[in-house]
Formats: structure tokens, sequence, C-alpha cells
């Protein structure tokens, strides 16, 4: 092979990488703190990236994704409160949540559309708050309450297709995409006669922002270390004084806003569906894995490790086969290095999961 | 043990409560019953899934021209009843929706589904149970060999990869790449690039195949680029149709782009944004009919289905939901013609049917159940983002 040639696989392979990398880092903070992987995190890119496409058409593309991000962290406290903490116990967000969305239902088939506006409204009240109240009753009399970490994981697969789902009927099922942040789709950057898309300088750039600002956030602010804390022991953090619960929050929070950010910034280059969630996710899973859950610095090592041996796999073989090699790259590493290629072994087997 | 048992079973009867309120909701919303002059038909598309920007697009017009053909008093004064299911792009529930649609909404005909593997899945039980299919997908298996009660309105896969070749042949272009999907409509095409290529004295240095959920493609041209092709053509109808396009300009690559017909949606010119200036690909004349000479045998229907719709859903018209669109016109047409709702009859109007629909003019006899030719396709391509002739 020629030396531009190399080169050039090399440039592909950290192209895909660094979009597998920046979707693994989601993963790890919300680990961090639960212990629960968060299967929802491929939604939060979609939300994200979908958020700051219906923005961007009339706002600078900095503003359009700086408030994607925040409204995306919002929705990540939400679905926590509700779906995550709400299952424990009697919970009046819960209550209010199931009243509206029953709410919605005769309301917007218009089953009384014959009757006045007012008549309408009462007649759905009356319809809607029995059923909400009575299936918070069966809820808090018979869900046991619980923080049994495989039953979140499983919570987070359903809060997935509910963001699904609601993204299609808000959007549509069309492709859309972010313009490019600097240059547009012909635009390439030559080095050495190999070519790379300015994006991917983004996606990189982004990646080692959030790695370093989370390195800082775990190890040296008191919220970080408190966060941390939580997932070693939930017990013993709550013993010292530590609101264990809104750490869950803010940890989904934070989440949703690296999500909706990794959204933004791969957008350009990957595009943008309302279903395309789970493919990103699981491959950002495996490398999450790959690089140690919980470490965010091995996440971006292993993504761009893994796009790049794909890279010289497929120069081999067809493409195809692709998925296959991936994988057992992933078994042949989980299986001399369980914790993952940079996680430490004595911690991984501390945790519940 | 006993208390364990006892909770069981309570949360089984809870979740029994749930359904039975879900339901009562449900049967409260559903329509009457009409009954006297009204012809039942069916539809499956898949309106949500992967395969939704066929699928919904086409549910849309359905709606919107049984509306229309009802609201001016039906046909012959014969209303049409339209019962639509979501397969959501799963051939086993198209499969359970046609055996319903068949069993118990007792309909003619059914229209749809929106993919190729998906009418597969349904033709034998359309066939076997004397229930008119008209498919909405393209490949080529569903109408050779012929069953007698199946029929579709798209384009061959044939013609479109035979009108690509004849583009080349009158470019110059020998040697080209192939990369497709993995999904139905990426193999089929594959395989009628490589089956026509010689004919045409083209070879293909390389055809790759790629997951249909792909996201970046720069690896997969690499290699291609490698083998120093002066064309690349993508096959298939999912998003990596943009991808393809950007990450061959990411990778500096300079030679033309072919596509199929799965190309003809404005969004993904969009998604593509620069890159898609200049891609190739053959097409309907819907996309085009703006630009079509005015003696145009086409140019008056698809002017007007163009407004309406994109009047009523405020987005850009795509060759999809022309499918729907000539697949509901063939039934009309067929009825009209039989002058009777009898399913045999029908069927048999349709082998004599012959109409200006939107994806070209369809003549349907006993040996062709598509009923299109090579004139039902145009070379397109992209210039300003936006889709016109393509010119050699």
């Amino acid at each position: 092979m020629e030396s531009n040639i190399v080169l050039q696989y090399i440039l592909s392979g950290i192209t895909q990488g660094s979009i597998y990398a920046i979707v693994a880092i989601g993963f790890n903070i919300i680990y961090n703190t639960t212990g629960i992987i968060n299967f929802a995190q491929g939604e939060f890119l979609v939300l994200g990236s979908m958020i700051a496409i219906s923005l961007a058409s009339f706002l600078p593309l900095a503003l359009a994704v700086l408030i994607a991000c925040l409204a995306t962290t919002l929705v990540g406290a939400a679905l926590e409160l509700v779906f995550i903490r709400g299952l424990k116990k009697w919970s009046p967000v819960r209550v209010v949540t199931l009243f509206l969305l029953i709410f919605i239902i005769p309301f917007r088939s218009g089953l009384f559309d014959g009757f006045p506006f007012l008549a309408n409204m009462v007649f759905c009240v009356l319809i809607a708050a029995p059923i909400a109240a009575g299936i918070e009753f069966l809820f808090k009399r018979f869900v046991k309450s619980t923080s049994n970490v495989l039953r979140m994981i499983i919570i987070t697969i359903g809060i997935s297709i509910l963001m699904r789902e609601v993204m299609l009927h808000v959007w549509d099922e069309k492709n859309r995409a972010l313009p490019f942040f600097t240059g547009n789709e012909v635009s390439s950057i030559d080095i050495f006669g190999a070519m790379i898309s300015p994006q991917v300088l983004w996606v990189l750039g982004v990646s080692a922002v959030i790695v370093v600002g989370l390195n800082l956030f775990f190890k040296f602010t008191l919220i970080g270390k408190a966060m941390l804390a939580c997932s070693d022991n939930k017990t013993a953090a709550s013993l010292c004084g530590i609101n264990v619960k809104w750490m869950v929050t803010l940890s989904f929070m934070i989440s949703a806003g690296i999500g909706a950010l990794a959204g933004c910034v791969t957008s350009p280059l990957t595009q943008t569906q309302y279903n395309m969630g789970s493919t990103l996710a699981i491959k950002g899973f495996a490398v999450a894995v790959l690089g140690g859950l919980g470490n965010s610095t091995g996440a971006v090592v292993a993504g761009l490790m893994l796009g790049v041996l794909e890279a010289f796999a497929i120069s081999i073989m067809p493409n195809a086969y692709i998925e296959a090699i991936s994988i057992v790259i992933l078994l042949v590493i989980l299986f001399f290095k369980p914790s993952g290629l940079f996680g430490s072994a004595e911690a991984s087997r501390l945790k519940e999961f | 043990m006993a208390f364990a048992f006892k909770k069981k079973t309570m949360s089984m009867g809870i979740k029994f409560l749930f359904i039975l309120l879900v339901a009562v909701l449900c049967l409260s919303m559903g329509s009457q019953e009409q009954t006297g002059g009204t012809v039942k038909i069916g539809a499956i598309f898949s309106i949500t899934g992967g395969a939704s920007f066929l699928g919904s697009p086409e549910e849309k017009t359905a709606t919107m021209l049984v509306d229309e053909i009802n609201a001016a008093g039906g046909i012959n004064g014969v209303k049409i009843e339209l019962i639509i299911k979501d397969s959501g792009g799963s051939p086993e529930k198209a499969k359970s929706f046609a055996k319903q649609l068949i069993e118990e909404d007792k309909v003619m005909a059914i229209i749809g589904p929106s993919t190729s593997g998906e009418t597969m899945a349904i033709k034998s039980t359309c066939d076997e149970n004397k229930t008119i299919l008209v498919s909405c997908a393209a490949a080529e298996t569903i109408v050779e060999p012929i069953a007698p009660y199946v029929f579709k309105t798209p384009q061959k896969d044939s013609y479109a990869a035979i009108a690509i070749f004849q583009t080349m042949n009158a470019m110059g272009i020998k040697k080209i790449g192939v990369v497709t999907s993995n999904a139905g409509f990426g193999m089929g095409g594959k395989d009628q690039l490589e089956k026509y290529a010689p004919d045409y004295g083209i070879t293909i240095a390389i055809a790759e195949v790629y997951d249909k959920g792909a996201t970046d493609l720069t690896s997969v041209l690499t290699k291609v680029k490698d083998k120093g092709v002066e064309a690349v053509v993508n096959w298939s109808i999912v998003p990596a149709q943009s991808i393809v396009a950007k990450n061959m300009k990411q990778l500096g690559m300079k030679v033309p782009l072919f596509q199929s017909h799965g190309f003809g949606n404005i969004k993904y010119v969009e998604a593509a944004g620069e890159a898609a200036e200049g891609i190739i690909f053959p097409c309907g004349r819907l996309l085009v009919a703006d630009v079509l000479p005015d003696n145009n045998p086409q140019k008056a229907l698809l002017m007007k289905y163009k407004k309406d719709y994109e009047t009523k859903f405020k987005e850009d018209v795509s060759t999809f939901g022309g499918h729907a669109y000539d697949a509901v016109m063939l039934l009309v047409e067929a009825i009209k013609k039989a002058k009777s709702i009898d399913t045999a009859k029908v069927r048999d109007a349709i082998e004599k049917v012959s109409f200006v629909g939107t994806a070209g003019m369809f003549n349907f006899s006993p040996t062709e159940h598509n009923g299109l030719g090579m004139d039902s396709f145009e070379m397109l391509t992209v210039k300003n983002g936006k889709f016109v002739l393509f010119k050699k």
C-alpha cells in the first residue's frame, strides 16, 4: 500500500472512531453515579440534534446548539424524576404526568367534539382523573420500592422507546442534518495527500474538551466526588450527607447534555433520524465497555482504536464482514481483560453490574 | 409461597384491568360502520419504522386521493372505504395484517406494502385467497413470475440499472465501483447491476455492501477510490445515500456518483447539501414536473398531484407517494372498466387497463403486471439543491 493510502485509511478510521468515542463518553457519567447503563443515551443524542436542527433554521448555529443542550438536559432531569425516582413511591409528578397523558387521548380524538369547549374539557377530566388515580393507587399498592440496578436498566430501555415514539410525532420520519460547523459538505483538509473532513476535527476537539472537563469535575469538585461516592456505596454516601437522589438526577442531566452536544457535533457527519439512537448507542456502548466503563479517556482511545482497526480490516476484506470483525475484537479483549482496556479489574469486581 | 402466588395473580389482574380500560377507550373512538355502495380496500404501509419515508407519503397520498374520489361522489357512485394498517416495515406484521384484511375485513384489494421484503411475504397469501394486491415496492420478483392477483406500480429495478448503464456509455465510463446497502432493495439492486453491466461493456472493479444503519462510509470509499474507478454507483434507500455523497467529497473523489431511483426524495439532497450537486440518478418524472414540456402527457396529472399534496401536507412530494397514487388509480380505472366491484371481474379488468400515472404510462396485460416501460425513467441530476433533467 502506498503511504498516502495508509494515511487515508487511518484518517477514515479516525472519522468513524471519533463518532464512536463521543457517543461512548455519555454512558460513563450515569454509570459513574448509579452503576446503571442508560440505554436511552442514543435518544439523547438524537433529541439534542433534532432540537438544534429546528432552532438552527432561525438562530445562529452556536446558540441553537447551546439551547438544544440545555433543553435536553432538562428532559434528562424530567425523565429521571418521573421514571427512575418516581418508580419508588407515591409521586405527585407521576400522577400529574399520567393524568395529562390520559387526558390527551379523549381530548385529541375528539370524543366529545359536539359539546362546547368547556364541557368537552370537563368530560375529558372526568374520564382521565379516575383512571390516573386508579393507576397511581395500583402502583402504590403493588409496586415494590426498589433501586435494583437491573430493573433501572430495563426502565432506560423503556424510556428510549418512549422518546423514539415521541420524537417521531414531534418531528417526523425524515432524515435531517445540521450544517457543517466549519466549511461545508464538500470541504476537506489535505494532510499529506490524505483527506479528512473539518467536522471530524470538531468532533475530536469537543470530545477532548468533554473528557478533560469530566476528569477535572470528578476529581476536583465536591459535587463530582459526591457523584462518584454514590456509585461506590449509596448507603455510605448518604450517611456522609450526600443527597443521593439529586446526584442521580444530576448525572442524568449531565449525561443528557453531553449526549445532546455529541448529537449536534456528529449530526453533519452521521445525519439525524428519529430512530437512529439505538444504532449509535449500541456501538457507543460496546466502545465504552472496551475502554473500561466509567473511564472517559479510555472511551475515546478505545473508540479511535476500534475505528482505525475497522478501517484497515475493510482494506483487506469485504466491508460486509466489518461488524463481525469489531465484535471479535470486543470479545477477545473482554475475554482477556473483562474490565476493558483501561478499566481497573479491582474496581469492576466491586460493582453490582 | 401462597402470598407470592396471590400477588402474582393480583398483578395479572391489574394488567387485564389496564388492557380493558385501553380497549374501552379505543372502542369509544372507533368510527361507525358504513354499508351499501362501498368497496373496501385495505392498505399496508410502513408508516413508522426504518422505511417510514416510503410508507408515510404513501399513506398521506392514498388517504388524500380516496377522500377526493369520495367527495366527488365515488367511482360511478361507489364509495371507497380505505382501511390502513401500519406494518412498521416488518414482513411478519405485513403478513398478519394481510390475513386480517382478507379474512375479517373482506377487502376487495390490498394496496402496498411499501417494501419489497414485505410484499414478497404476502404475495402468496393474497394470490391464494384471490384478493388483488397492488404493491408499492420495486423488486422484480413481485411480478416475475406472474401471480394472477399480484400487481405493482413502481418501475422495475432492472430498468433503473439499464438507464444508469446507458448514461455511462454516453459519458464514456467503463470501470465503476458499486456500493449497496444490506437491505432488500440494495441487495436486489446489486444483482441487477452485476447482471446487466457486461451487456453495456462496463466492468465492476469493486462491489461493497454496507450496513443499512451505517453512519460513516469513508473507509469503504477509500478502498473504492484506491481501485481507480471512473464512477461510483450507490444503491440504497437508507440515509446512507447522503452519507456516501458527503464522504466522497471529503475524500476528494472527483468521479461522478450515480444513485438508484431510491434517491427521489429532496430530503436526501438537503441532508447532503453541497455534496449532492451533480449526483445522477434515474427517476420518474414527478420530481421534475414543473420543467417538463407542456405537451408531455404526464404533465397535467403530475402538476395537480404535486400541488394538492404540497398544499395539504406542507412537505415536498416524493415519488414514493406517487406509487400509492398509481395503485389507487389502477383500482379505480379497473372498477370503472369492470362496472362492478366483484374481485374476479376487477382483476380481469386490470389486465386490460391503460392509464397515465405518476410513474409513467401504464399498459397492463395478462403478461405484464407492472405496465411500465423503459420510457418511464428520466435521468435526473442535482443542480443548486434542486432536481433537474440530466443532459448528456
